[in-house]
């Protein structure tokens, strides 16, 4: 059977980078692909280039056997290519039908069909079980749902050819579960389907083929069958990557409790009956799926929020009547779940945000002693590895894994006494997720009590000494890490706790 | 308070009402337009000056009245298409690039007024536009007084809110220009030119706005006065947020804030001896800051508003 969808030997060039060269893939009918690559491999420019808003130096993009134009997205559309974002091209406040028509309809028409577009959306949501009320409004909708509404435009536009851009960055666990079921389905009904990803489970699961990027180029194509996911990590990062593995040591004595810890807010129990002990030199983990409790939990930490019911006490001391900077001067250091709107200011130089947290520290007089700040941040690049970064870089021009080493720097050199780590590795790739975990496990052996909150189930075992579980707002009993496996965790997530074996 | 009454049962007030409204409708629409699109246009205040200018000078060289309306709007067109070349084209910041056009446009305007018009003691005058005779309806009791003794561009404007709210909310371009203003990266992504559509509503929204000017030149009053659109334009911005960029809303929020204005012009007659009259001219400005606190709090805001859009870059 000739492929569907064929890239000829792409190559595009940014300056003096080469970001393409000379990549070769094709996709069969009902063919769900999964285009593997760290950050920075060259992914997302070889798929903004087949679908058109970027024209490649050399190379050809060919679909059912005829060359495309380049640089040219109405051809790709009319030719049956859609794109799924991973930020979503959508409005929030125009209506789901709205947003799938956009662009569907002759601009000069008098009046939008807007009947038959009803009924087509209605036809294909039957069809894929991709489920949307056209008249909600977009903003309304969660995350999940709204990214069905981006594959519902892909698929009103008659795409046959469906790119996904690292569609689960955005989903929790379970949407991306039901995301994957519904790719197998729509590939099983003849669309062929190319996902971008740089999660080696996700990879596994959902791929018929893998083809590896690295540095711009294709390094290796498998077949799902064939391949491993060490294989797959050590093609992907170019070297063999190991995560760190934690060695045991004894914990010390108790630093963070929490006695009844509960939030209710607007008459909802965010929190409730929350108990947990932190001790120096563990890593105290909190699994759970997304929405749980989670961020309120660190809000308290943190002390941006005070708990209406409990006790919260580091060190003796009452977190409740503290206010943020207090905590900090306490030795809390904190890497919060969403690093760019609440670890780092983009618009702001690497220096600015290396020191804004403990800002007392670096100022005298009043004053910002720059000289300071300045060899601090320095401090925190080389130390940590900060790629790509001066003191004077605009830190919204770093990579997700280096803003993350950023934050972790800045916390971990001045050796807290409880690190606050929420989503640590969350959307990095494969090598900075190593690079994360390593000074974590780093900073336990040196005594800093971690409190890890995550949903990664993997990370959680990898580097938690206990772990209990979060759902709705409650906590299980701790478990030791040495007690439990992924299913006994997977049960816990789900509520059912009571058998785990509390210790 | 009988006093209040006669007023409100006047023919005139209500009349006035229209007239007055006028050139704010225009103004709006033509704001809207821009704003639905994603960009912000304090250019208004200047190119309403200079489209009552240009309207009423073309008219006084001897064009007749359609033709100076048609002098306006390709004059707001041309200052439009700078604010696009500006804010679209070269990502400049939309406060900036507007208010420049603004002080721009009103100085241009009197220089040039002050250049070609012969200096006189009494400023020269055009024969304006008449109000319009409709068969039966000017001939009602009351209503046809109250309202169907307007000139051609009243009924226009209102005309052209009714069109511009068919466009934007029933045709195919009107989405595409909403999802400008609200994504233009989601345009891009389904084949068309975000760049291309923001052009379009700017220079066609600036025509509307230097058509709302010419109307007090060429209708409302009879000759240019370089002072007279007196922050006309930032009440028609405040309009667009009042009407939550929807045109029906805007053609009624310019009606209401014309209808102050008129009431108040007749109270100060009425109690001028007690009350200063300043404390008059306040009155619209007061009551359109309660009913926008009112309801533009619930307004939704083109999430695209004043953001300039690259290509390829979020």
């Amino acid at each position: 059977m000739s492929p569907v969808l064929e890239l000829d030997a792409i190559t595009k060039r940014f300056g003096d980078t080469l970001a393409n060269d000379a990549v070769t893939l094709d996709l069969g009918r009902g063919d769900i692909l999964a285009l593997l690559g760290e950050n920075g491999a060259g992914k997302t420019t070889l798929m903004n280039i087949l679908f058109g808003h970027y024209a490649p130096d050399a190379g050809e993009v060919r679909v059912m056997g005829r060359a495309l134009p380049p640089g040219r997205p109405m051809a790709a559309i009319r030719a049956g290519i859609g794109m799924v974002h991973q930020h979503f091209a959508l409005a929030p406040n125009l209506t789901v039908l709205e947003n799938v028509m956009t662009g569907t309809e002759r601009l000069w028409r008098p009046v939008s069909d807007t009947s038959a577009g009803r009924r087509k959306l209605a036809a294909l949501s039957d069809r894929f079980g991709l489920g949307a009320d056209p008249d909600a409004r977009l903003g309304d909708l969660s995350v999940g749902e709204q990214q069905r509404v981006e594959i519902l435009k892909a698929l009103y536009n008659d795409a046959r050819i469906l790119v996904l851009d690292e569609p689960t960055a955005v989903l929790t666990t379970p949407e991306a579960k039901r995301l994957f079921a519904t790719l197998k389905d729509m590939a099983a009904q003849g669309l062929s389907l190319i996902f971008i990803s740089h999660k080696l489970d996700e990879v596994m699961a959902a791929a018929d083929r893998i083809a590896v990027l690295r540095g711009g180029r294709k390094v290796a194509e498998r077949l799902r069958g064939q391949t491993t996911k060490a294989e797959l990590a050590e093609l992907m990062v170019g070297r063999a990557v190991a995560r760190p593995v934690r060695q045991m040591s004894p914990a010390g004595s108790p630093v963070l409790t929490a006695r009844g810890l509960g939030l209710r807010q607007g008459g909802v129990d965010r929190l409730k009956g929350v108990d947990f002990t932190l001790n120096a030199g563990e890593v105290l983990g909190i699994v759970g799926v997304a929405g749980n409790g989670q961020a309120p939990l660190a809000r308290l930490l943190s002390g941006t929020e005070r708990p209406t019911a409990g006790t919260l006490e580091a060190f003796g001391q009452s977190l409740g009547s503290l206010s943020v900077p207090d905590i900090v001067a306490l030795g809390m250091g904190r890497i919060p779940e969403d690093r760019n709107h609440e670890g780092v200011i983009g618009e702001m130089p690497v220096w600015e945000n290396a020191v804004l947290e403990r800002l007392p520290l670096f100022s005298r007089r009043g004053l910002v002693d720059r000289r300071r700040a300045m060899a601090f941040a320095r401090q925190v690049i080389e130390g940590f590895d900060v790629r790509g970064a001066t003191p004077r870089t605009r830190t919204g021009l770093l990579s997700g894994g280096n803003v993350q080493k950023l934050i972790l720097g800045r916390n971990l050199i001045r050796h807290p006494r409880i690190l606050l780590a929420a989503q640590p590795a969350r959307g990095l790739d494969e090598g900075a997720v190593a690079a994360v975990h390593r000074r974590l496990l780093e900073a336990r052996a040196q005594g800093t009590a971690i409190l890890l909150i995550s949903e990664d189930l993997d990370e959680v075992m990898d580097l938690s000494d206990r772990i209990h579980a979060i759902v709705g707002g409650r906590l299980s009993p701790a478990v030791a890490r040495d007690r439990v496996d992924r299913q006994r965790l997977g049960l816990m997530m789900a509520g059912e706790w009571e058998n785990a074996g509390a210790v | 308070m009988t006093d209040i009454l006669a007023i409100l049962a006047s023919a005139g007030l209500w009349a006035a009402v229209l007239r007055i409204a006028t050139p704010l409708i225009l103004g709006t629409l033509g704001e809207l337009l821009c704003e639905r699109a994603g960009v912000l246009n304090l250019g208004i205040e200047g190119i309403m000056t200079f489209g009552a200018m240009i309207g009423w000078l073309a008219v006084f060289n001897g064009a007749d009245l359609w033709t100076g309306i048609l002098v306006a709007a390709l004059s707001g067109a041309a200052f439009g298409l700078v604010h696009a070349l500006l804010t679209v084209t070269l990502g400049v910041s939309q406060h900036v690039s507007g208010l420049g056009i603004t002080l721009f446009a009103s100085s241009f305007a009197y220089y040039l007024f002050r250049l070609l018009v012969p200096v006189a003691g009494t400023p020269p005058k055009i024969l304006p536009f008449q109000p319009l005779q409709i068969p039966v309806l000017s001939d009602l009791p009351f209503i046809g007084p109250a309202l169907f003794t307007q000139t051609a561009p009243t009924y226009l404007s209102i005309a052209l809110a009714l069109l511009l709210g068919w466009v934007l909310f029933r045709t195919p371009l009107g989405l595409a220009i909403r999802m400008t203003g609200e994504n233009p990266h989601a345009v891009e992504a389904q084949g068309i030119s975000p760049v291309l559509v923001r052009y379009g509503a700017v220079t066609a929204g600036s025509a509307l706005m230097a058509v709302g000017g010419a109307f007090l030149t060429l209708s409302a009053f009879d000759s240019f006065i370089p002072t007279m659109v007196q922050g006309r334009g930032w009440v028609c911005i405040a309009l667009v947020v009042f009407a939550s960029w929807r045109p029906g809303l805007a053609l009624l929020g310019a009606l209401l804030f014309a209808f102050f204005d008129a009431f108040q012009l007749r109270l100060q007659t009425a109690l001028g001896g007690q009350v200063p009259y300043q404390l008059f001219l306040m009155l619209p400005y007061l009551l359109s800051i309660a009913a926008l606190a009112v309801t533009a709090r619930r307004a939704r805001v083109p999430q695209a508003l004043m953001q300039p859009y690259r290509r390829g870059e979020r």
